[in-house]
């Protein structure tokens, strides 16, 4: 990786834009900006058309001679398939709300990273093709002749679009670009234009049951591993099952919790929880991915990847489903799962053994978020908690796009942080909620090869991070999300040096006082409690 | 370029019918015209909208901005995150009447630091409202020349937009407010770079149209004082399905230029941008309930999913499942039977 600019460079953005008509400025592909292609491996694994080895780099991109044909096919059907799509494409005013509203737009001037422009990218096609007005007016109506100079600014602008949603809601139609992009990469997909990142996961998840590839054994056995931190910690030892059939619960999360600092240290949390309340429930190795980076591919993708939850749970014959702290995961739980692979007719309404709270907001669905649970039991004053652990965190709260704009999932984790946090400031008020910034790295964008745009996206973010920083002072972001676990932590570095990112649980994890435990000394982090640190 | 060019256009539109007034060529300007246009505009809309009716919605997407409907004891909001067709009608209503998302509208200034800050604009929001506005006003009080008596409803509009009592004929303010409106917007788009970088001709040109149509209706009214008894036995010869044979004495020149305008903006409605008038209505991140959770959204095309499955998954690690102690269905496994799950 090309070494980083510093920031002050970096957030020198020129919002001019170019002296030639958007139509007649090609694409540039800038290193750093996109990522490498998918491998032919994944793509055999997952059956996708055009498996081959091939690089964006390269001026061939080994494309099937039919490739026009097949672009417009796909548009079409999908025209018939979506009315979002169709709506979309007909009734932009370019009002120009959407436009600053981006994170790729003001971190890098470019005005093709405007929704606006973004869509137009796809629409000048549509228009093109399927609307007497643009086959007659041509360019007059805003319409273009599709071109493989137009393909590969389709491949590098969908993905640099996090599919976050931001735009959707600022737009007077609610025109929706990550629904756009969505459309824009199936159609890519269709010629074998893939990243490797959103690939890789998703042909793992697919084989072995999670995006990191994890096999059964190894998956176990990284759970396990953190056994022994939590015993070291607290003095107890959880013991979670595995493929436990005739359990109550089957708990699902993204496996970045269970790989990747800090996720981990949430990890830790739902494992202490779950063991201080004896709570029957099972891991299961085969559905072990909450995440699906299909989603980020095509429907048909993500509907594989997806189908493991509902065929788990009614194989291992449990009650319910709780579902632990992710983004898109959540998007795709409330938005596409029941549609995809239900009807959940197998599972029960999911009731909390604990409090014998009802939740009747998921009553088709049969799926739970772990905050919604860890809310209930504590408005139940089922857990003991001594927020004081987390003194030495002057926390702000993050809500991650698809959980905000995807479900409204914004009061139950900071109900939660108000009980195990005793000091927590909120961001700018257009920052957050409803309105809040994606990390920047969304949507399977969290490579390395590509940490120029990851960066720049991640400036508004990052950037309102370091406003409450310098303000309050303070020195976490928490957040409900494995993604923004791994990307904010690289984003904030850079941008907001010296705050850190946690996990909702790894915060619950720490107040958490468990019945038989020691007195603690640390956190989950192996990092002295306060008031603990002279005893190190 | 479309900024000019949509003025030429206009201009020509404009020519035209000065001389179809001028060759008196009523039958063509006064009666097949407007009849065509209207046919256009109703058909046209309609089409549009069937065709975007045909699509399906295959999954529940709307775009949730407020608190989602959980733990009873959180608040939920039922506008901007409805479960219901109720939260769902009162969020359509505050989009459609009051634009409440463009009213969320900010604006990005970039301070060296970097600090980032969202101010907040509403210059947009207030012009767009403002124009759509008089735009009904205006079209409610021209109700008055289709209809043998004025009804109540227009006779209240036409009070209430003249209430400041200025000249002889009364003032309309939606006369001024749009005209005002439509200039800000045409000059927004040529000036703010970003938006003058996306604008075709397709977005001038319905704002000089209608800022012309608006334009000969107030010279009609105020200047040149058109022969408003002479306009309306026409029109209403139109609606009865009689039409003049030729156009009244004293029905000056602009009223042709006027009518003529109309006639292209209903004929140039359907297949433009201005069908968000319908689509708005259609756009699923907004008029469809977040209840997914609690109701199954069906797909008419969604197939069932039948790929790989548990079977498949032991069959390739079974061993390694048996070796830490993960539960298995079957011992040893055996040569991996072609095996289906039983649904
Ligand atoms: C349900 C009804 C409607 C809604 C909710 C609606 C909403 C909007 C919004 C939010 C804008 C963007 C703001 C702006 O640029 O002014 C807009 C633009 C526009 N609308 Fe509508 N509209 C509606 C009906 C109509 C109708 C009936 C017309 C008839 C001519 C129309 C003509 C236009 C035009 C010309 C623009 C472009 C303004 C510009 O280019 O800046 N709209 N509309
Ligand atoms: S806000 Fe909506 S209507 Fe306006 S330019 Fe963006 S996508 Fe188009
Ligand atoms: S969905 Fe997010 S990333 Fe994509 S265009 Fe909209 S604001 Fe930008």
């Amino acid at each position: 990786m090309a070494k980083q600019p510093k920031p002050e460079e970096l957030a020198k953005v020129d919002y001019t834009p170019p002296m030639t008509a958007w139509m007649d400025t090609p694409a540039v592909l800038k290193p750093g900006n996109f990522c490498n292609a998918a491998k032919e491996k994944s793509l055999q694994l997952l059956d996708m058309p055009n498996p081959r080895t091939w690089s964006a780099k390269d001026d061939d991109w080994k494309l099937p001679d039919n490739w026009k044909e097949i672009v417009l096919e796909g548009l079409r059907e999908r025209l018939d398939k979506y009315r979002s799509l169709r709506v979309f494409m007909d009734i932009c005013v370019r009002c120009g709300a959407c436009a600053d509203k981006c994170h790729f737009f003001i971190g890098t001037g470019d005005p093709k990273n405007m929704p606006v422009l973004r869509a137009e990218l796809l629409r000048s096609i549509y228009r093109k093709e399927f609307t007497t007005a643009g086959k007659i007016l041509g360019r007059f109506a805003g319409a273009r002749e599709m071109s493989l100079d137009v393909l590969k600014e389709w491949w590098y602008y969908f993905f640099q679009c996090t599919e976050c949603r931001r735009c959707s809601v600022f737009c007077p139609y609610g025109i929706d670009q990550a629904e756009i992009t969505m459309v824009g990469r199936e159609l890519l997909n269709l010629l074998g234009l893939n990243i490797d990142w959103i690939m890789g996961p998703a042909s793992a998840c697919y084989h072995k049951g999670n995006h990191l590839g994890l096999e059964p054994h190894t998956f176990k056995s990284s759970i396990e591993f953190f056994l022994d931190d939590i015993e070291e910690i607290t003095g107890i030892r959880p013991e979670p099952t595995f493929n436990r059939k005739g359990a109550e619960i089957l708990f699902v999360t993204p496996s970045g919790d269970v790989f990747a600092d800090p996720g981990t240290y949430t990890c830790m949390g739902y494992l202490l929880l779950f063991h201080e309340l004896g709570l029957d429930y099972t891991w299961s190795t085969y559905a072990s991915e909450g995440g699906n980076f299909g989603f980020f591919t095509s429907m048909d993708v993500a509907q594989k990847l997806n189908y493991k939850i509902y065929a788990e749970a009614k194989r291992l014959g449990v009650k319910w489903i709780l579902g632990g702290e992710c983004g898109h995961m959540w998007r795709v739980l409330n938005q596409y799962m029941d549609t995809w692979n239900g009807p959940a007719d197998f599972l029960e309404v999911p009731t909390s053994p604990i409090t014998g709270t009802r939740f009747d907001a998921a009553k088709s669905t049969k799926m739970i978020h772990i905050a919604e649970f860890t809310a209930d039991l504590m408005r139940h004053g089922k857990l003991k908690l001594d927020p004081s652990r987390n003194d030495n965190k002057i926390l702000t709260w993050h809500d991650s796009c698809n959980t905000a704009r995807g479900m409204g999932f914004f009061e139950e984790p900071r109900y939660v942080l108000k009980k195990v946090v005793n000091n927590f400031y909120e961001m700018p008020e257009n920052t957050i909620r409803e309105k809040t910034f994606c990390c920047g790295s969304g949507s399977g964008l969290n490579a390395s090869e590509n940490m120029d745009i990851r960066l720049k996206g991640g400036l508004p973010r990052a950037n309102a991070v370091k406003y409450v920083n310098e303000k309050f002072g303070v020195n976490f972001v928490g957040n409900i999300c494995a993604i923004d676990r791994a990307a904010l932590t690289t984003s904030i570095d850079y941008w907001a040096p010296g705050v850190r990112v946690t996990g909702l649980h790894e915060l619950v994890g720490n107040a958490l006082v468990m019945e038989g435990e020691k007195k603690r000394t640390s956190d989950l982090r192996g990092e002295p409690l306060p008031g603990c640190e002279a005893e190190e | 370029m479309g900024a000019i060019m949509s003025f030429v256009g206009v201009l020509a539109l404009v020519l035209i019918a000065i001389l179809g007034a001028k060759a008196n060529l009523h039958l063509v300007f006064g009666v097949l015209f407007p009849y065509a246009a209207v046919l256009t505009l109703l058909i046209g809309l309609t089409v549009r909208v069937v065709r975007w009716a045909k699509s399906p919605v295959p999954f529940r997407i709307p775009t949730t901005c407020g608190q989602q409907k959980s733990l009873p004891w959180i608040k939920h909001s039922r506008i901007e995150n409805p479960t219901t067709i109720w939260g769902v009608l009162v969020r359509m209503f505050f989009e459609v009447f009051l634009f409440r998302s463009l009213f969320r509208n900010t604006k990005i200034e970039m301070h060296k630091g970097p600090h980032l800050a969202q101010g907040s604009s509403k210059w947009l929001w207030m012009a767009g409202l403002a124009f759509h506005w008089s735009f009904l006003i205006i079209l409610i009080r021209h109700l008055r020349f289709f209809t043998e008596e004025v009804p109540f409803a227009v006779s209240v509009t036409e009070y209430l937009d003249s209430f400041l009592q200025i000249g002889v004929p009364l003032l309309y303010m939606t006369d001024l407010v749009i005209l005002g409106a439509i200039t800000f917007l045409y000059f927004r788009r040529v000036i703010i770079p970003q938006v003058s970088y996306i604008s075709l001709p397709a977005d001038y040109f319905p704002l000089v149209l209608i800022f012309s149509i608006a334009g000969s209706g107030v010279l009609m009214r105020y200047f040149t004082k058109t022969h408003i008894v002479g306009v309306k036995a026409y029109t209403m010869s139109l609606v009865s399905l009689r039409p003049m044979m030729s156009m009244p004495e004293g029905v000056g020149t602009i009223f042709w230029v006027h009518l003529f305008l109309v006639c292209v903006l209903f004929v140039y409605f359907p297949w433009s941008k201005l069908v968000h008038m319908a689509g708005v209505f259609m756009s699923p991140t907004r008029n469809m309930a977040n209840n997914s959770r609690i109701v199954r959204h069906v797909n008419p095309w969604q197939t069932k999913y039948k790929g790989r499955t548990y079977v498949d998954y032991e069959n390739d690690f079974r061993e390694k499942m048996i070796s830490v102690g993960v539960p298995v269905e079957k011992q040893e496994s055996e040569s991996a039977e072609p095996a289906a799950e039983k649904e």
